[in-house]
């Protein structure tokens, strides 16, 4: 969860719109960012797998839960910034993009516009959808305590 | 992660890469014979496309790469594109570059159990198919074969026989020039006319 990194992270402003970036809707986000100034692809996108690794109760020993496609891609845009994105599934338009909004915001003249018109209403869509399902879990919670104090 | 990579990599990848390999083993089958590589390939100084084509094609994550000093300018390039794992010292290379011929007795020659395990040296010389004449002979050449190169320094066949005599351990060679490879494998001969 981009929100939940500790603040006192180097780079932690870059890994939090990296992750907003990577989940974001593909015409939200190219309605957000206007017009693209010119860039160049340096790899990518190309698909490919990585390895999910999670850990077990208890003694927390990672083990490989499974392999997730993912897409990568990498630009550098005329003013010299290279950005990078990694995204979840087979979205190519949305790793290039995401990519190029990586690179933008390294811009530090570009960096807090873009910050306030790109990544925060992004970062709200996905935090609302996120609420909208937890709330939709939430109504159908057991409470299994209520159990417990029967049998007692 | 660098932000100092400036030039992109094969533009079609898969096709680039298989052509380059292909390539590449056709010229260790038949020492001495030029194919052209890294045509469509913009190479980071100061590597010809040819040398950058065939380390895009070759290294990767688990092949230890050396680059001579000449060469380290390339490094990011070659870290970003290849993911390469690049050390500091030729000893446990499987692959080293160099821009002018380094001590093959530097290099990894490989065992008697496993000949297959030593290093491949990539080494861009000035031109390919003009400059001095050498004649190899060995395994994949029915008749002696003839090689045209520039760069080369004057105690190359001397250095090269001594690794010759080590088969079946040795080095082998991949010459790059420009967009021209050609490869010396450890079983072949060669004489200076």
């Amino acid at each position: 969860m981009p929100d939940a990194l500790p603040p006192d992270q180097p780079n932690a402003a870059r890994r939090r719109w990296m992750a907003v970036l990577a989940r974001a809707d593909i015409d939200e986000l190219g309605d957000r960012l206007g017009a693209l100034p010119p860039y160049r692809v340096l790899r990518g996108p190309e698909a490919g797998l990585v390895m999910v690794r999670g850990r077990t109760g208890g003694g927390g020993a990672p083990f490989n839960l499974g392999e997730m496609t993912t897409t990568r891609c990498t630009v550098r845009t005329d003013t010299g910034f290279v950005g990078h994105a990694y995204v979840a599934g087979r979205n190519e338009r949305l790793a290039q993009l995401a990519a190029l909004a990586d690179a933008l915001l390294q811009d530090p003249i570009q960096q807090d516009r873009l910050l306030e018109d790109v990544i925060e209403p992004l970062a709200a869509t996905q935090q609302a959808r996120r609420d909208t399902v937890a709330a939709k879990a939430a109504a159908t919670r057991v409470q299994f305590f209520a159990m417990r104090n029967m049998r007692s | 992660m660098s932000t100092t990579i400036a030039l992109p990599g094969f533009a079609d990848p898969v096709d680039e890469a298989q052509a380059t390999f292909r390539a590449v083993l056709d010229a260790m089958a038949r020492p001495g014979r030029l194919h052209r590589v890294g045509e469509r390939l913009t190479a980071p100084t100061p590597l010809d496309p040819a040398t950058a084509a065939v380390l895009l094609t070759l290294v990767d994550n688990e092949t230890p790469l050396w680059l001579d000093a000449a060469a380290a300018a390339a490094r990011d390039w070659l870290a970003f594109h290849c993911g390469a794992m690049i050390i500091g010292a030729p000893h446990g290379a499987a692959f080293a570059v160099a821009l002018s011929l380094p001590d093959l007795d530097a290099l990894s020659a490989g065992t008697h159990e496993a000949p297959e395990s030593s290093a491949t040296l990539i080494l861009q010389i000035t031109a390919l198919g003009t400059g001095v004449g050498y004649r190899l002979s060995g395994p994949g050449l029915r008749e002696p074969a003839m090689l045209k190169a520039d760069g080369l320094p004057a105690g190359f066949v001397a250095d090269w026989q001594r690794n010759h005599a080590l088969y079946p351990r040795g080095v082998d060679i991949i010459l790059c020039a420009g967009t021209v490879l050609t490869a010396l494998p450890r079983s072949v001969s060669i004489e200076e006319v």
